[in-house]
């Protein structure tokens, strides 16, 4: 029996440990092709980009390099950050306060089916008007400063949560709704021990698409009448066809939403840890 | 494991004066007359229950045996007093359920688990006490014996999804045992469980009904987790669900799995069966 197994089990054992380096090496492959590939993949888009503008000897002041672009970058990066704290804080507000008042109304909503039969209609039809239309009717009202483009940056923020948030809240696993009747909960209880945790997820996926609403909400805030501010400088860039600004400023927004999405991403790592 | 559950009778004389009032109640834990129970779903109404009858003795393990739709999760929920009868009555320790449920003396075990992914073991197990405003902390020794008592010592800090499914469900007997029930209802609790674990855990929970002295409803699908189980069985016929016998269990209060191996238990199994069969 011995004289069997012993050469088998030495076989059985080096194959596996073959294997086993294989596929720790094919490991490391796939990890270095994860990091490399979107690389390659920007600067391909970079390089073909340069090349057309090269290529077709076209003017800067219709379209520039990405050289030209990155060298405004540089060269006006004190006006741009300006006009981007501008946007940021406008986009962060209209954020922050669309949000919550998205996550307080989906509160009521889950509490009162008359309330949320009555609103949500509403809520529904308001978010029909595109964002372009509402602006005008919010800077006609509030004026020119910062408030408008606050409320729009809101408004854009607030359906999907609202969407969201009550069909979260309203996701509760039915078996853990029965305990908490079992256990004779009250409805505060079950809100803030099970209805907010089962609803996280659900908020968090509307929070990432609010994360770049609300800079596009706040830009576009700025088109209709604003003297700074990322938005404002891209019009008058296009104006002035200055369009290495102009590239250099929707670089600047892409960048915002980019970061805002990427610390609320964060956040749903740390805080939804069980789905 | 014993002298704790002395331990914390001895601690609490409220309890013990309560259980002294039970005792009026001829040592029925639970008596339902004629219970119907009708629901109406797409205009028509279904009969779910169709005049049951039992009494449950204090301190009985009674396994509920029956095909789908015979009525053994709802009676359950009647017991509980999630779900008023249509007609009938009812009375759990002497009382209205929704009272003996209000006042934490009955206690469920879901199928799943349900347990709260986001909370660990621990915080698991302690949710009724949050729930009926008691201090987690001060009841951090009873939580401990909990712990020994279902087999969970050590893993207080997990997260559910990183537990087994016994091991999930041993997390939420202790939840449901936490507030100290004095009727423990199962629905169908192994249900989704391997074979394996299942037998294991069939054992621990006769083990547990003997330390804690409960009484317990027990849902099953299977004859033989019935008939191991419970001091006796009831069968439910099902369309509308009712009752189509009561039987004792012929084996001793002391039993391990090789008792399924007896000629008393191959009997009770073969005529639960046959009964099963004009269910």
């Amino acid at each position: 029996m011995d004289a069997y197994s012993t050469p088998m089990d030495a076989h059985a054992a080096s194959s596996y440990a073959i294997d086993e380096a294989r596929y720790l090496e094919e490991q490391r492959r796939l990890a270095r092709q994860r990091r490399v590939l979107p690389v390659l993949g920007i600067a391909g888009l970079l390089i073909a980009w340069w090349a057309v503008i090269a290529g077709f000897n076209i003017k800067p002041f219709i379209a520039p390099s990405p050289m030209l672009v990155m060298q405004t970058i540089i060269q006006k990066s004190d006006l741009l950050l300006q006009n981007l704290g501008v946007t940021a804080l406008e986009a962060l507000l209209g954020f922050i306060l669309g949000n919550l008042a998205a996550i307080l109304v989906a509160t009521v909503f889950v509490h009162s089916k008359i309330l949320q039969q009555l609103f949500l209609p509403i809520a529904v039809a308001i978010n029909a008007i595109p964002v372009v239309a509402k602006a005008p009717i919010l800077v006609l009202i509030m004026g020119n400063g910062m408030a408008p483009k606050i409320v729009i940056a809101a408004m854009v923020c607030f359906f999907p949560t609202l969407i969201n948030t009550v069909r979260g809240l309203e996701a509760v696993n039915p078996q853990i709704m029965e305990l908490m009747r079992m256990l004779s909960a009250t409805r505060t209880q079950i809100y803030f021990k099970l209805r907010l945790f089962s609803a996280l997820p659900y908020l968090f996926s509307a929070l990432r698409i609010a994360a770049s609403m609300c800079v596009i909400g706040a830009i576009v805030g700025e088109w209709i009448g604003a003297t700074q501010g990322i938005g404002a400088q891209i019009i008058q860039a296009t104006y002035n066809y200055d369009s290495p600004l102009l590239y250099a400023a929707i670089v600047m927004s892409a960048l915002l939403s980019g970061l805002f999405y990427v610390v609320i991403a964060l956040l749903e790592k740390r805080i939804v840890k069980w789905s | 494991m014993n002298a704790n559950i002395d331990m914390t009778a001895a601690q609490s004389p409220a309890r013990a004066l309560r259980g002294a009032g039970d005792m009026a109640v001829n040592g029925h834990a639970i008596s339902c007359r004629d219970i119907v129970v009708r629901f109406f779903s797409n205009r028509r109404s279904v009969t779910a229950i169709s005049g049951l009858s039992v009494d449950v003795r204090e301190g009985e393990f009674l396994t509920l045996l029956g095909p789908s739709g015979c009525g053994k999760s709802t009676f359950l929920r009647v017991v509980a007093g999630l779900l008023p009868p249509s007609s009938g009555s009812i009375t759990v320790l002497g009382d209205k359920p929704s009272r003996a449920r209000a006042n934490g003396d009955v206690a469920f075990v879901f199928q799943d688990a349900a347990l709260m992914p986001w909370r660990t073991v621990l915080q698991n197990i302690e949710l009724p006490l949050e729930i009926s405003g008691k201090s987690p902390r001060k009841h951090r020794v009873r939580t401990a014996e909990l712990l020994d008592l279902v087999g969970l010592r050590g893993s207080e800090n997990a997260y559910p999804n990183e537990l087994s499914g016994g091991m999930r469900q041993r997390v939420s007997i202790a939840r449901a045992l936490i507030g100290n029930p004095k009727v423990l209802l199962m629905d169908e609790p192994f249900g989704a469980l391997d074979e394996i674990v299942r037998d294991r855990l069939n054992d621990e929970i006769r083990r547990i009904w003997k330390e804690t002295k409960l009484t317990i409803l027990f849902v099953t699908h299977s004859i033989y987790e019935a008939g191991y189980l419970g001091e006796r069985v009831l069968v439910l016929a099902a369309n509308p669900g009712r009752v189509r016998d009561i039987v004792s269990v012929p084996l001793p209060y002391e039993r391990t799995l090789e008792a399924r191996e007896s000629p008393e238990f191959v009997s009770l199994a073969a005529r639960l069966r046959r009964t099963l069969e004009t269910c």
